[in-house]
């Protein structure tokens, strides 16, 4: 392979161990496609646990089983207007950053914690007073297994904006440095999709 | 190294800690009168371990700091990445991707030694009719034997060569996230320690793939094994992310998609199976512990289960698991092929658009393995024609390798002569499976030594075989020394021929009706069992020149220069072993990575490369 060996424009030439970010354009690009890529591979873990609900849905008798009640809609159909609605104020945040308004972004950052932590508590009250619990035969382990893998999810976005929210108050972020509420923003926006498929095949069809 | 600053040390207090907090825990709980099960306690114990280990190790100091918005120390990041030189680095947190390249390859030869040990146990069993171990220790060593030998597979060509390798080769300085390498790597070591003590917590029956009702009713030395291929999934994610950001946002000018090295496309293409399929896998395990661990019934068809949806859920992932152990191989030996043939590599294009296809196809053909496993019927044909098609691919690689051998000009060193022990492997790997795609045959051959033969011909002969060639190849820029020949060829011959004697009369034992995975078998085969244990014991022997090789060539070798074998790659431009920082100076590329014989003004045909 030829090669000539040289200073080219644009890479900084000097001193750099690669760890560090040799051009913040491209750490910021390569952040962005890791988190795109690990939302892919999320993606197909919810595909597995689905793959297994609807065989084993297909090959029950009826659904739910006999003797076996759904969850009530109330509760989950609330907690599906706050995760939707979590996700407009964590898009809000991104667009507020982008513009430069900090103080915006960070009442659109604490608007999508607090919508996300009521849905983990209406969740929690949910899952201790449904009646059944995970070894109640197919049903409770698919349900269980689903919301709750879904839950761990929604906690780990939770703690993922909370972690933007302290850069953001020792000044971390900016207009120009704010990969991290972008990535943020992707996740939870996946976890967001997810429960929609959720709360319409688990709860709704 | 003290226990004070994170280390090695730190990392086994860590996971002590964590292991007896987590048992301790539960078994008060179940003093107390609770109902535990034993599963709890060993999944609690495992899960709190881990994360001491990765704490001491110091894997998330760096996050820490990030996380809390406190500014990152520079001095420490350096110090991280290692300093040229200091073997302690081996041993560390260290984020340089040429340290947690060898790491890898160390530790998946050191496995490599584990597992084959594991195998030649099995061989002494079988080398005589009736029992000699007995049946559930041979059970239990052939599960650790498959279970390590999958994993050695899987990590040891894109953990090791392709940590080491793909940087340099696309002229960076290290790969996208270095510290996300090094988690990688260190979330290995406890759960393979964890398989290799199976046998302490009562040892596993179930082989690899794990199959429900019995890996729900087996020892809590299943759960161990379980735990751990979720573990070593999660480090795969991780390290695939890795690679495919690296190779797409981390080449150097001009060097385009369609110049890089052979080696490197193989591997993107392997890191994108692992990224798309090992989720699934890792679910279906997770479905399967829950079933075991927290009382549900996903896999329990007394209670509404379905046994047939693990089995598919499992083989979606584990066939392109097969992929993500060949197509290392395959890339490692199209690499060595253009250099010892002096030769353009024949066919570039074609070869990455198979890869490519490879990849594609290998989601398509899971329920092969399932020919007799009583799903749906009208599912027989279709995956028995993506099978047998997913052959044109494969078929177009291997050509690749033979049109760059077609009339050049040839040099035996010992990386060559892998890649022509790979070609009769291979190829007879590759014909064997037809007979095993093809449904009627199949269903006639299925769970004989006809698998078991076809297998290794295809994951030795395709993976492991590029794994040597890889390695004898690359070891002057990996160490800066020579190995030495005239071992090397020993080495080869003899775990050549011990190879194919050992394997090749499985076929005719699976033909004539041998089960896999059962410790004994009719008499009338005792003598070709006989045989084949005496030639796979060779198979152990020959591996001893290579160990011995290998040390002493690193340490005693003489010195190597920067590229011995005159070939055109980045990685050999730069010094043996690379400096710390790969390249003083980003390079610029402006031709492709084979044009060989074109140098003395010589025409040359099939120059496949613009």
């Amino acid at each position: 392979m030829s090669v000539h060996a040289g200073a080219v424009p644009g890479t900084p030439h000097e001193g750099h161990m690669g760890f560090g970010e040799e051009d913040p354009a491209a750490g910021r690009s390569n952040m962005l496609l890791g988190v795109k890529l690990g939302i892919l591979s999320e993606v197909m873990l919810f595909g597995a646990l689905f793959a297994a609900y609807f065989v084993i849905r297909s090959e029950s008798g009826g659904w739910p089983p006999e003797g076996q009640d759904r969850p009530e809609l109330l509760l989950p159909g609330l907690n599906t207007l706050l995760l939707v609605s979590s996700s407009v104020t964590m898009q809000w945040a991104v667009r507020a950053i982008g513009r430069g308004e900090l103080t915006a972004m960070r009442w659109g950052l604490r608007a999508t914690l607090l919508l996300g932590s009521i849905f983990i508590l209406i969740q929690g009250y949910e899952f201790a007073n449904n009646g059944f619990g995970l070894d109640a035969g197919v049903f409770g382990s698919t349900f269980y297994t689903l919301t709750g893998f879904h839950g761990a999810h929604v906690l780990a976005g939770l703690a993922f904006i909370s972690i933007v929210v302290t850069r953001a108050r020792h000044g971390l972020i900016s207009a120009e440095h704010h990969t991290s509420v972008e990535a943020a923003s992707y996740y939870w926006h996946f976890v967001d999709v997810v429960w929609l498929f959720l709360f319409s095949t688990l709860y709704v069809l | 190294m003290s226990v004070r600053r994170p280390g090695l040390r730190r990392a086994l207090l860590g996971a002590a800690i964590g292991g007896a907090v987590g048992a301790g825990v539960l078994i008060g709980a179940q003093n107390a009168g609770m109902q535990i099960r034993d599963g709890q306690i060993l999944g609690l114990a495992y899960l709190l371990a881990l994360i001491g280990f990765l704490l001491g190790i110091g894997a998330f100091r760096f996050w820490v700091t990030w996380a809390a918005g406190r500014p990152v120390d520079v001095t420490e990041e350096h110090a991280a990445h290692g300093t040229a030189g200091d073997w302690r680095r081996y041993f560390r947190f260290t984020t340089d991707h040429k340290v947690i390249g060898v790491q890898y390859l160390v530790s998946a030869f050191l496995l490599f030694l584990t597992a084959g040990t594991f195998g030649m146990l099995m061989r002494v069993e079988l080398a005589q009719p009736g029992l000699a171990l007995g049946e559930d220790a041979y059970n239990t060593i052939m599960s650790t034997h498959g279970a390590m030998m999958i994993t050695v597979a899987l990590i040891s060509i894109i953990g090791g060569l392709g940590n080491f390798l793909v940087p340099i080769m696309i002229g960076a300085r290290d790969m996208a996230f270095p510290k996300t390498n090094a988690l990688s790597y260190w979330l290995l070591p406890l759960p393979i320690l964890l398989v290799a003590i199976n046998p302490l917590l009562g040892g596993f029956d179930t082989g690899w793939t794990a199959y429900p009702p019995l890996s729900q009713q087996a020892n809590l030395g299943q759960q161990a094994y379980l735990m751990a291929f979720v573990t070593v999934g999660i480090s795969s994610i991780l390290s695939a992310i890795n690679f495919l950001v690296t190779v797409f946002r981390m080449r150097a000018p001009g060097m385009s998609l369609m110049r890089m090295p052979i080696f490197v496309w193989s591997l993107t293409v392997t890191a994108t199976l692992a990224l798309v399929a090992t989720s699934v896998v890792a679910g279906a395990f997770t479905m399967l512990l829950f079933d075991r661990v927290l009382g549900t019934s996903f896999f329990r068809p007394s209670r509404g289960g379905d046994v047939v949806l693990f089995e598919h859920l499992f083989w979606f992932y584990s066939h392109p698991a097969v992929y993500i152990m060949g197509l290392p191989g395959l890339g490692a030996i199209l690499e060595v092929v253009p250099v010892f043939a002096r030769k353009p590599l024949f066919a570039y294009p074609l070869a990455v658009l198979s890869f490519i296809a490879i990849g594609v196809l290998s989601f398509m053909v899971w329920a092969h393995h399932m020919f007799v496993s009583g799903m749906a019927d009208f599912f027989h044909i279709p995956i028995m024609l993506t099978t047998e098609l997913i052959s044109v691919p494969t078929g177009i690689v291997f050509l690749a390798a033979l049109g760059t051998i077609w009339m050049g000009k040839l040099h035996f060193k010992t990386p060559m002569l892998w890649v022509f022990g790979f070609i009769w492997a291979f190829l007879i790997g590759g014909i064997t499976g037809v007979y095993l795609a093809d449904v009627p045959t199949d269903i006639t051959l299925s769970d004989t030594y006809f698998v078991v033969a076809h297998f290794h011909y295809t994951i030795v002969g395709g993976t492991i075989f590029g794994l040597f060639a890889g390695t004898y190849y690359w070891f002057p820029k990996v160490t800066g020394r020579m190995y030495s020949e005239r071992l090397g060829q020993l080495h080869f011959w003899w775990f050549m021929l011990a190879f194919n004697a050992t394997f090749l009369p499985m076929f005719w034992l699976g033909i004539e009706g041998m089960r896999r995975r059962v410790a004994d078998y009719p008499s009338e085969m005792g003598g070709v069992n006989l045989w084949v244990s005496f030639a796979a014991f060779n198979i152990f022997l020959s591996m001893a020149v290579f160990v011995f090789n290998m040390v002493r060539s690193w340490r005693r070798g003489e010195q190597a220069a920067a590229n011995p074998w005159r070939a055109k790659t980045l990685e050999w431009q730069v010094a043996s072993p690379p400096p710390v920082q790969n390249f003083d100076h980003i390079p610029t590329v402006s031709a492709g990575p084979y044009e060989y014989g074109g140098g003395a003004g010589v025409p040359t045909e099939g120059r496949a490369v613009p």
